[in-house]
């Protein structure tokens, strides 16, 4: 069994049935459904504002539930030296980092996919919009994770890493906001392919600027 | 077993602004042990990490054959999860055997790290770097915490490991009693 093989276990087993102190993938998940459940009562029953601009609220609660975990995706790690330890064994900072951007995704983006059906009937989607609304979590969620792994590795160490990390990843995701939303506009289907395009470009980017982060934190 | 060195050519460490240290050269050959010594903020842990790779040093550099395994102040075990988990996570990852020397850990494995003490935790830091099978051993204050009984067992268990033909490098503010033991005082390198 190989060492990155070893390493993903531990990552996802972290990251979905979390320890002390680092929760785990219950909470981004109910975070997701409070904002679709509060939405109705803050705007009114009105069943056709709700079916308008539901598809919009639940991209934003995706967001906000990606940032959730952004302070113990990578800093409990660097704290507790185990980059330097896996440093030490060659393993590649970019290596770790692409499975762990893996495994936030798997504990956080599949998560939402599955509870998009319950946000979506609190907010009176209709099925063709709750079948678009899945495909753009599918499409636009590994590019979140992406994004919350580098802001992770970026913030780990500061002071007040958490709260700065939450600033830094919101622009860097607003890409993935608007093309998500924007793929349930009538003739919107094209958003769908720019969303994958922002995705792949965070998921191509990420592992490198995250390794290269935590290098530079070791200076 | 392969042959193992350790060679550093007139290193220099700069943290900030501020010239640690300079003209750090030595080389070291299987089952030779080399006490890094020196008062607190000389430079020693930054030294340690230099031939760990993990900080790039000023001027000069460092050779080394053989896999390079370091125990510094942090123990990098699952804090939560059972002492014998958390250091099968790093056998696997290693893919290594048993450990030669145990550190009296036996009856510790089902208490999660969080309940270790600060001794315990060097212990199974230690327990981790023995079991590691690398053949350079990079040792960061390895007895703080350490009461005499396992000062006393580290230090046997480093002479086993150069006995074995491995290299061990510590940094220490206290006094080692190990065979044929080479100082480096960081204080004859001042800038």
């Amino acid at each position: 069994m190989s060492a990155l093989w070893t390493i993903f276990r531990r990552d996802l087993t972290l990251l979905l049935f979390g320890a002390p102190g680092r929760g785990g993938a219950l909470l981004p998940l109910l975070f997701f459904l409070a904002v679709a459940m509060l939405y109705p009562f803050a705007v009114g029953p009105d069943a056709k504002l709700l079916a308008r601009t539901g598809a919009g609220v639940i991209w934003v609660a995706a967001l906000l539930a990606a940032i959730l975990p952004l302070d113990r995706l990578v800093e409990p790690d660097l704290e507790a030296g185990f980059f330097d330890q896996w440093a030490l064994r060659g393993i590649a900072e970019e290596g770790v980092l692409s499975l762990r951007i893996l495994a936030h995704w798997l504990s956080f983006g599949v998560p939402l996919m599955l509870a998009a059906p319950l946000a979506a009937g609190l907010l009176n989607l209709d099925g063709a919009q709750l079948w678009t609304v899945e495909l753009g979590l599918l499409l636009g969620t590994p590019g979140l994770a992406a994004i919350g792994v580098t802001i992770a590795a970026l913030t780990a160490g500061l002071r007040a890493g958490a709260a700065l990390g939450g600033l830094l990843a919101i622009p860097l995701a607003v890409p993935l906001l608007i093309f998500g939303a924007g793929s349930l506009q009538p003739g919107g289907e094209g958003g769908l392919l720019l969303l994958a395009a922002s995705s792949l470009a965070a998921l191509a980017i990420a592992p490198f600027a995250a390794g290269g982060a935590i290098r530079a934190g070791r200076e | 077993m392969q042959p193992c060195r350790l060679a550093a050519y007139d290193l220099a460490c700069r943290r900030g602004d501020r010239l640690l240290f300079r003209g750090v050269s030595f080389e070291l050959h299987g089952g030779e042990a080399l006490h890094l010594a020196g008062p607190n903020g000389i430079g020693k842990s930054s030294l340690m990490r230099i031939f760990a790779g993990l900080l790039r040093a000023y001027n000069g550099h460092v050779e080394h054959e053989g896999a390079l395994a370091l125990s510094d102040e942090r123990p990098a075990l699952d804090t939560h999860r059972p002492l014998g988990e958390a250091l099968a996570f790093w056998r696997q990852v290693d893919r290594a055997g048993e450990a030669r020397a145990d550190f009296g850990l036996e009856d510790l494995l089902d208490v999660p790290v969080r309940y270790l003490s600060t001794g315990q935790r060097k212990r199974a830091a230690l327990a981790r770097l023995a079991a590691s099978g690398a053949r350079i051993w990079l040792l960061d204050e390895p007895l703080n915490g350490l009461d005499t009984h396992w000062g006393a067992s580290a230090q046997a268990a480093i002479e086993a490991h150069r006995a074995l033909g491995g290299i061990a490098v510590i940094a220490s503010h206290q006094p080692l009693q190990l065979q044929k033991l080479r100082t480096l005082s960081l204080l004859e390198h001042l800038p």
